[in-house]
């Protein structure tokens, strides 16, 4: 099939980008996104052109690393999947298709399509672990762990910190994925002990890093790829607010 | 006289780990403070390094390439990880998970080393759990473990089939407290390009800052390379498109000798190539094997579908030939017989290049136990299929998604289509039991090293190797060597040594610039990875490896001349990045194919030819080729060989057999 890409082209993070318009052809239905823009990146280097920069590495669906904004939607059409997950059978001969990157103020642009997430890693670091030293632990079995608890904490672990449920909140809000590490360690007895300066020193983490607040709108949960649910961030509003009464 | 000291402790197998742990020199903590140590690479073994290390009170400085250490590409193992618990209560021990360890690996690994790892994968489990990886349970709320290939009990804990993604979110999460805490600072999208080495000892590295492109030294009493293996000399792959053996292969020119090159594992279970596109291959977790059956048409050139196919008219050789093990025999076992079967015509799918992995059988089976659960009385066969399809879903429902994504086939409607490939390098740098290289305060864990796995991984080893070599090997291992550097005060970066290191980077870097070639970096990479595929893949011969040795040093000198790298040097740059990358591995697939052609004999998954039994089985050669080959780098394509002989005081190698 034949296509008409319009990309995002930004050198670097300081420098205005625009879209750029590429015709694409002979893309075969079998490939994916990713291997399109890897054609398309080896036609630009024939003709001396830089090719568009893009994060991607696993390319099976669980490093979270590729980020591409498809037509207005954060890994493209399909619910489900990442962007290199999505392949050109959903897409027709002579579609238009405009790729843009993430766009949120905690994820400033590198260059072209590529994003700076480190405001989820600090996120993390501000709480989003157990604090138990290697060398510490019990026998793994002595805790037993109800399996319906078991599997809403794997669930909820299954997030690959992609960063898709903030370029599609309006208000950039990064609520989905707090609130999916927080619910992961709410839920088991291990994370209990540590749950009231978890929740705060996390949500302090977030609003400093210049994400905006949830105001509900459920964008975040149709597009993530992995499924995590609206439920996190009720149980996360319910540990905020336990942790700020018990304070 | 070997170069070679294992520095394996004194003292029968089951005493020296735990001798040597009593008896290993401490840095005082105090001193731990004054003490710095650089990570390279955040996956399992990374990860949990950084941590370990931090939390014990050293100054850690961990770099990845990727934009998190989060993305290491640990995070996509699916299957599960080894641990000789006993839950199952089905005579699983220390021993045994030793034992198995070391006979799937076709008795090419350390006894030591393997016991080490057995008796620790039990801690492993505990600190998981302790830190909120939700492995999978049972209703009582206990863990849950599944088999996998080459055992007969059941070890392997999982988190549905992302088991990977679970334990390195663990150890990542680890690593961001002690970021949090100070103890590590994290250099996330640096890549490692040089080995400082100061009058023998390793003293730091040169990375490049991959936004700004800058150059930076960074200083260390000791340098950990966990930069995971070098499966993608292949070209395609399991591995994530970013994996590089180019941390590894600097340390191996500054004096870190490589082990056993030719070793690398061809996963069964991927889904098939699907066109010239093709940029990485996709696995289907072994696990997948407990309840698939794998069969081809007994008929040449079978064009009918699967399901039209009677019973009788297929062959489950896996089966027919390996009856003890069935479906179960270890990946290289099965990847062979894959490869034989397509070879000689009995091939499925468009390509001819795959066979089926088919669950049929399990739908039945785990439908009748539903019904029965669910107290359905007189179900229909279509009732029992579809009660069997929610058990299959709930263990497997990422790996049958996944495939549909990928393929457009409903992997519950037909059997899937699969086909061996590249999945992980047992080869690597050669370590001591320290996991010290022969470079000293230069270490090697994970998939990096060689150490472990011998000529064969079993599954779900991996994710306990690596774990076991940053949580619970290295913090004691490291002691030796820094207990004698308390008194080494950081070394100015400005120092020659450092800045010499530095130069070597930048002049690599405007020599990639200057040759303004006519052909891409993938281009180049392509043609690497198909003569590798070729005639250093699957199977081996002395005229293809001898053929394969002169083509790559011819497409290495093409390389050189002709290979266009867009942009500059001083911005983000991926074409940089992966010319970098593609020419490091131009000579370790060099070092590979010699590595395979003076290995005479066939083992795990090196197979040779010329050394087979009248069936078609792997044939080793104990009496020459009981040795770990270890490469020291002389000159580009000029490398000496050293060997390390294997000792094996507990396990006699006996010709493996599955059967």
């Amino acid at each position: 099939m034949n296509l008409t890409l319009k990309v995002w082209r930004q050198k670097n993070a300081k420098e205005a980008g625009n879209l750029m318009t590429y015709p694409v052809k002979d893309i075969s239905e079998d490939m994916s996104f990713l291997e399109m823009f890897d054609v398309l990146n080896e036609q630009l280097i024939s003709k001396g052109d830089e090719p568009i920069a893009f994060d991607h590495d696993c390319r099976e669906g669980i490093c979270g690393m590729c980020s591409m904004f498809i037509n207005g939607r954060p890994h493209g059409p399909k619910e489900g999947i990442t962007t290199c997950q999505l392949h050109m059978r959903s897409f027709k001969d002579g579609d238009t298709i405009v790729v843009e990157p993430w766009r949120s103020k905690a994820f400033p642009v590198v260059k072209d399509l590529v994003v700076d997430r480190s405001s989820f890693d600090r996120i993390i670091a501000a709480g989003g672990f157990i604090s138990v030293n290697a060398g510490n632990a019990q026998d793994a079995n002595n805790i037993p762990i109800p399996k319906p608890d078991a599997d809403k904490a794997f669930e909820a672990a299954a997030c690959i910190g992609c960063g898709a449920c903030v370029a599609t909140c309006k208000n950039s809000s990064a609520m989905l994925f707090v609130s999916a590490k927080v619910s992961q360690l709410a839920l088991l007895p291990q994370g209990k002990i540590e749950a009231t300066a978890r929740v705060q020193e996390m949500v302090a983490q977030m609003d400093k890093e210049g994400f905006g607040n949830c105001s509900n709108t459920g964008a975040c949960e149709i597009e993530c790829p992995k499924g995590i649910s609206l439920e996190n961030i009720a149980r996360m509003n319910r540990e905020f607010f336990v942790a700020n009464l018990t304070e | 006289m070997s170069k070679l000291d294992s520095k394996i402790p004194e003292g029968t197998l089951e005493e020296k780990w735990m001798k040597f742990r009593s008896t290993v020199p401490l840095v005082n903590p105090s001193n731990k403070r004054s003490i710095e140590i650089v990570i390279v690479g955040s996956g399992l073994a990374g990860a949990s390094a950084a941590s370990t290390l931090a939390e014990l009170g050293y100054k850690v400085k961990c770099f990845c390439f990727q934009d998190s250490p989060r993305r290491a590409h640990s995070i996509a193992a699916q299957g599960g990880i080894n641990a000789a618990k006993n839950y199952q209560n089905d005579g699983d021990s220390t021993f045994r998970l030793f034992y198995d360890t070391v006979k799937g690996g076709d008795y090419r690994s350390r006894e030591a080393n393997v016991y080490r790892l057995a008796e620790v994968s039990s801690n492993i489990i505990d600190q998981c759990v302790a830190q909120g990886v939700p492995l999978a349970r049972e209703y009582g709320g206990l863990l849950s473990n599944r088999s996998f290939g080459g055992t007969q009990v059941q070890r392997t804990f999982y988190a549905a089939g992302q088991t990977g993604q679970q334990l390195l979110l663990g150890a990542y999460s680890a690593l961001e407290r002690q970021i949090g805490l100070g103890n590590v600072t994290m250099y996330s999208r640096h890549e490692m390009l040089e080995v400082v080495t100061i009058e023998g000892k390793a003293r730091g590295i040169i990375a490049r800052d991959l936004i700004s492109g800058k150059l930076e030294r960074h200083f260390g009493h000791a340098v950990l390379i966990c930069s995971g293996g070098y499966g993608n000399v292949f070209y395609l792959s399991t591995n994530a498109m970013g994996s590089n053996a180019t941390a590894a292969w600097k340390a191996h020119k500054q004096g870190a000798f490589f082990g056993n090159p030719c070793f690398t594992q061809i996963h069964p279970t991927c889904i098939p190539v699907s066109g010239d596109h093709q940029s990485k291959l996709t696995l289907m977790s072994e696990s997948l094997r407990n309840d698939g059956r794998i069969w081809v048409p007994k008929k040449k050139d079978d064009t009918r579908k699967a399901v039209d196919i009677p019973e009788e008219e297929r062959d489950y050789y896996l089966e027919r030939r390996y009856p003890a093990f069935g479906n179960l025999v270890p990946r290289d076992v099965a990847s062979r017989a894959a490869k034989e079967r397509c070879d000689a015509g009995y091939g499925v799918g468009k390509s001819k290049m795959a066979v089926f992995l088919d669950f049929a059988a399990a739908f039945e089976r785990y439908g009748k136990q539903q019904v029965l659960v669910l107290g359905i009385d007189n179900p229909s066969a279509a009732e029992i299929r579809k009660h069997g399809m929610d058990v299959v879903k709930e263990k497997y429902g990422n790996l049958f998604d996944m495939y549909k994504q990928i393929t457009g086939e409903n992997p519950y409607e037909m059997p899937m289509r699969i086909y061996p490939a590249v999945h992980y390098t047992m080869g690597g740098l050669w370590v001591d039991y320290n996991l010290m290289t022969t470079v000293p305060g230069l270490y090697a864990l994970g998939e990096a090293n060689f150490s472990d796995h011998g000529a064969n991984r079993l599954g779900a080893s991996a994710l306990m190797q690596g774990l076991a070599d940053g949580y619970f090997v290295i913090p004691y291992t490291i002691g030796s060597y820094l207990s004698n550097e308390i008194r080494v005060k950081p070394i100015s970066t400005d120092s020659e040594p450092f800045v010499a290191a530095e130069k070597r980077v930048q002049e690599t870097i405007n020599k990639l610039f200057a040759i303004k070639g006519k052909h891409s970096v993938d281009h180049f990479h392509k043609k690497l990875g198909k003569i590798m595929w070729d005639k250093c893949g699957m199977a081996r011969n002395e005229k293809g490896l001898t053929e394969a040795i002169s083509e790559i040093r011819a497409l290495r000198e093409e390389f050189w001349k002709d290979v266009r790298v867009t942009g500059d040097a001083n911005e983000f740059n991926p074409e940089l990045e992966k010319a970098g990358r593609v020419a490091d591995f131009l000579e370790l697939g060099e070092l590979m194919c010699m590595d395979a052609l003076q290995r005479k004999e066939s083992c795990g998954g090196h197979f040779r030819e010329e050394s087979q039994t009248e069936d078609g089985e792997a044939k080793r050669d104990d009496d020459k080729f009981a040795f770990v080959a270890a490469w020291e780098y002389k000159n580009q394509g000029s490398f000496e060989l050293h060997k390390e002989e294997l000792v094996f005081d507990i396990v006699h190698p006996t010709q493996r057999s599955y059967k």
